[in-house]
């Protein structure tokens, strides 16, 4: 039993980290209609910049993390307004190559720039177990984990909701043309989701490299790739959908590594994709849609 | 004999009706018009008759067959062909494969005789290539053969997309507003066209259109909707002086 | 059959057995030595794997992504295959690679059903993470040597075999997408809602332009084990996916001949550049988006390269020119 509760705190801890980067995926397609494979790799640039602040230039954590989310923000902004604007309106099959070719374009521009080596992630705070219960412990990275990422979750489902800025995304993905006859800025309000998106994907990437000490140019794509079947197991589209998927995707992993088998660990998690769209195509929060003929 | 009859039939997105309890009859060698404001539910209704949508509510017949639930193109094999609103040819296709994947469904060689070319491809693929071009001498298109269909000029895409139903060998026809877009003078040549293809194919159709005078000029009947009911009902004559669609077109 | 259609054939035939004759003979007097010589067959199953995600991609219209999951059940099977049974040569390498087919299109049969129901998109995803489940099996399955990989496959293909393979598998698919079917997958990619509306089955024609596509993927691993008498589960992991798919792309979506001659210049391009890799991989990426945006259906886009109309053309030229 312990061991089981164990597993579930560690779950909540990876699958936190998930979802951060879930919902970037899930922002870009409830606006653009596209999978941005590049997002991935935008939670690698956000972890180079955390590492860079904080072995490079000694800042503190805090700072650290700010400073990777505003230049991840931009990095967002501009990968979206150089390759993905000008296909706006392009078939989607274009915009998705697209959206590949950025991916690779970052993971091999990273390995160019800073070498294929992975980078040792100093420690940011001095690791401490806390011991919950007898068996049962807890880092205080899982909990600052868990607690920031719950926190830009809760920001974020307030700025969707509340501000008018979320009130203008929703309008755009509900709608682009109509959201621009009613005087939505079209433009800007898919870069703000684009920023909004890599931030998130930015802190999600510090935390994974800080959890697992290191950073490489090639790290964005499994996490990345898992966090995209956690926005579709959610619904993709769907803001929760994607928090709920990637706990659940951390918990199903965590599990599977705890119980069944380290190595088929990942095979298990796109498993779980393919039998989610067999059986329920549109996620568990999603609604189904036909195109408009 | 009725080609296509609907049994009050309705569809519901989400909360919202967009159509209720529709019912309708076309016979054979009619030509009857559906009209209504925009946003009443028309398009809707052509997406239920064809499979693209199934209706909620009510039942779809054609000829003696309950279509709803059928996929698309088994509808098309029982005899229903349709045109969009808004164009969908295959853009980068030539006009006459444009056609020919309309004959699609007549053909019946395998993959091996695809492939090996075998008796059977060339006689089947040479009886497509006449009636293909065929079809598109009656619409004096023969010309345009080869061209992509994204570069015909609009009318002649109508025309083509008209042509490629018809291609499907149709017993009632679809049109959801032809004349869209149209000048005058295309208007009044697709109407020509229209009645020739009542003569020539036997086919019953029934369009969806805002142009009033080509509404007036050609149908036999017409059946008015809004806000997805139907509102009216008759000859040309009945429905221009029915208070009711007055109502619904001046907006009262 | 008429005579045009006759003569088309003899043409053909002729170009196919001049081109194979003369490139024979320089392997013979070592013009090309070995190491070009292998540089070609790599080239030549690269060829037969990008032409079938050229059908699933460029005629079809559908995002595939995990072609070298594909790739590696047919090398598997193929392979699996040669070493248990002891049957002459060619019998071991056809029926090894007809295997390895039928077995990655039954793969393809069971991801494509369920993901081809769905918008596009997703079945790039699918097919993405069918590709890593595929590469995580045969790194922890033991029959097919797990990690270490599995050798001792008896090498069957060489540049005789793969020509006249590469030749085969490119005839199917010009026959194939030149017939009723390949209309239907055609239209598919072009307007799925109006191809259902003139009675193509079109859920029926994306599985099964699909599941052709990973069976000729299939035979292009089956052909890659048969040369190279090792497999090692890793090399067929997503970057192997995206090189067929830059492959297609560069060739034209939609053009077999394109990917031909792409499919040549990249692998010889990936051999000068494989010390550095990084800046290899870097340009490919930045291609693809520059294509992307300035031309979208590739460098050739839909035509085709007929060396033969070149020769027409040419032989036309210089008739008009010897007349005046």
């Amino acid at each position: 039993m312990a061991q089981f509760i164990q597993q579930i705190i560690n779950g909540l801890n990876v699958g936190s980290i998930y979802a951060l980067i879930a919902l970037g995926y899930t922002m870009v397609y409830g606006i653009v209609k596209l999978i941005n494979f590049a997002h991935g790799d935008i939670l690698m640039i956000g972890a180079y910049f955390g590492f860079f602040a904080l072995a490079t230039f000694n800042v503190p954590f805090g700072l650290a993390l700010v400073v990777s989310m505003i230049l991840c923000a931009l990095v967002g902004m501009t990968i979206d307004r150089l390759a993905y604007k000008p296909l706006r309106n392009a078939p989607r099959i274009s915009a998705l190559i697209t959206a590949l070719g950025m991916s690779m374009l970052l993971q091999n521009l990273f390995r160019l720039l800073f070498g294929a080596q992975p980078r040792r992630m100093p420690a940011v705070i001095e690791l401490q177990r806390i011991e919950i219960a007898p068996g049962i412990a807890i880092s205080n990275l899982a909990i600052i984990t868990i607690l920031l990422s719950v926190g830009l979750m809760l920001l974020l489902e307030f700025i969707v909701k509340k501000t008018k800025t979320g009130k203008a995304m929703r309008a755009v993905s509900e709608d682009k043309s109509a959201a621009k006859l009613m005087g939505v800025n079209v433009d800007k309000t898919i870069s703000i989701t684009f920023a909004i998106g890599s931030a998130l994907g930015a802190v999600g990437g510090l935390l994974y490299a800080i959890n697992y000490y290191q950073v490489e140019p090639y790290m964005g794509m499994m996490p990345g790739l898992k966090a995209f079947v956690a926005a579709v197991l959610g619904g993709i589209g769907v803001i929760p959908g994607a928090m709920l998927g990637g706990f659940a995707i951390g918990l199903i992993e965590t599990l599977t590594k705890g119980y069944i088998s380290t190595t088929w660990a990942d095979a298990f998690v796109f498993g779980i994709l393919i039998i989610v769209l067999i059986f329920k195509p549109a996620g568990i929060l999603g609604k189904n849609t036909r195109e408009k003929v | 004999m009725s080609l296509l009859k609907t049994e009050h039939i309705g569809m519901t997105f989400g909360g919202l009706k967009a159509v209720s309890d529709f019912s309708i009859e076309v016979k054979e060698n009619e030509l009857v018009g559906l009209i209504g404001p925009n946003g009443a539910g028309k398009t809707t209704i052509f997406n239920m008759l064809t499979g693209v949508y199934a209706p909620t509510e009510g039942k779809v017949i054609l000829g003696e067959t309950v279509v709803n639930g059928k996929k698309p193109y088994q509808i098309v094999n029982l005899g229903l062909g349709r045109t969009f609103q808004n164009i969908r040819l295959f853009k980068e296709l030539s006009v006459i494969d444009n056609i020919k994947i309309a004959f699609h469904k007549d053909m019946s060689y395998n993959t091996l005789s695809a492939v090996f070319r075998g008796k059977k491809f060339w006689k089947e693929e040479k009886e497509i290539d006449i009636k293909a071009r065929d079809l598109l001498s009656l619409f004096n298109m023969e010309e345009d053969a080869k061209v992509l269909s994204s570069n015909l000029p609009y009318g002649k895409q109508r025309k083509l997309e008209i042509c490629r139903a018809l291609a499907t060998n149709p017993k009632l026809l679809l049109l959801d507003e032809p004349a869209a877009g149209m000048n005058p003078q295309e208007t009044k040549e697709l109407m020509e066209t229209i009645a020739f293809i009542r003569e020539k194919f036997k086919v019953s159709i029934l369009l969806i259109e805002h142009d009033m005078s080509l509404v007036m000029g050609i149908c036999e009947r017409i059946v008015v909707i809004d806000y997805g009911k139907v509102i009216a009902a008759g000859t040309p004559d009945e429905i221009k002086s029915n208070e009711k669609v007055i109502g619904a077109y001046l907006g009262q | 059959m008429d005579k045009k259609v006759i003569s088309g054939y003899i043409k053909n035939i002729t170009a196919i057995m001049v081109v194979y004759a003369i490139v024979f003979y320089l392997i013979q007097i070592k013009v090309i030595n070995n190491y070009y010589n292998g540089i070609l067959i790599l080239a030549g199953i690269y060829i037969i794997v990008a032409a079938s995600l050229n059908l699933a991609t460029g005629y079809l219209g559908q995002l595939a992504l995990g072609h070298a999951g594909f790739m590696a059940i047919g090398a598997y099977t193929a392979a699996l295959f040669a070493i248990a049974v002891d049957l002459p040569k060619y019998v071991e390498l056809i029926a090894g690679l007809i295997l390895g087919g039928v077995m990655a299109g039954i793969f393809g049969l069971i991801i494509g059903i369920p993901a081809l129901r769905l918008r596009g998109d997703y079945l790039g995803i699918v097919t993405l993470g069918f590709g890593e489940i595929i590469r995580i099996a045969l790194l922890n399955l033991s029959f097919t040597g797990g990690a270490a990989g599995l050798k001792g496959i008896p090498r069957y293909v060489n540049f005789t075999e793969i020509y006249f393979l590469v030749v085969l598998v490119i005839a199917f698919l010009f026959a194939f997408i030149r017939s009723r079917h390949g209309r239907a997958i055609l239209s598919i990619k072009e307007d799925e809602i109006a191809a259902e509306s003139v009675g193509i089955p079109t859920t029926f024609y994306k599985v099964y332009g699909f599941v052709v596509s990973a069976f000729i993927a299939g035979v292009g691993g089956g052909a890659l084990g048969f040369y190279q008498r090792i497999l090692d589960p890793k090399k067929f992991n997503f970057m192997f996916s995206v090189e067929f798919f830059i492959i297609v792309v560069l060739g034209g979506m939609g053009s077999i001949t394109g990917t031909i001659l792409a499919a040549l210049a990249l692998a010889f391009i990936n051999e000068f550049l494989y010390s550095i890799d990084e800046l290899r991989l870097v340009f490919y990426a930045l291609t693809l988006i520059v294509l992307m945006i300035f031309k979208s259906d590739g460098l050739l886009g839909r035509k085709e390269f007929s060396l033969i109309r070149l020769l027409n053309r040419f032989g036309k030229k210089t008739k008009i020119e010897n007349a005046d």
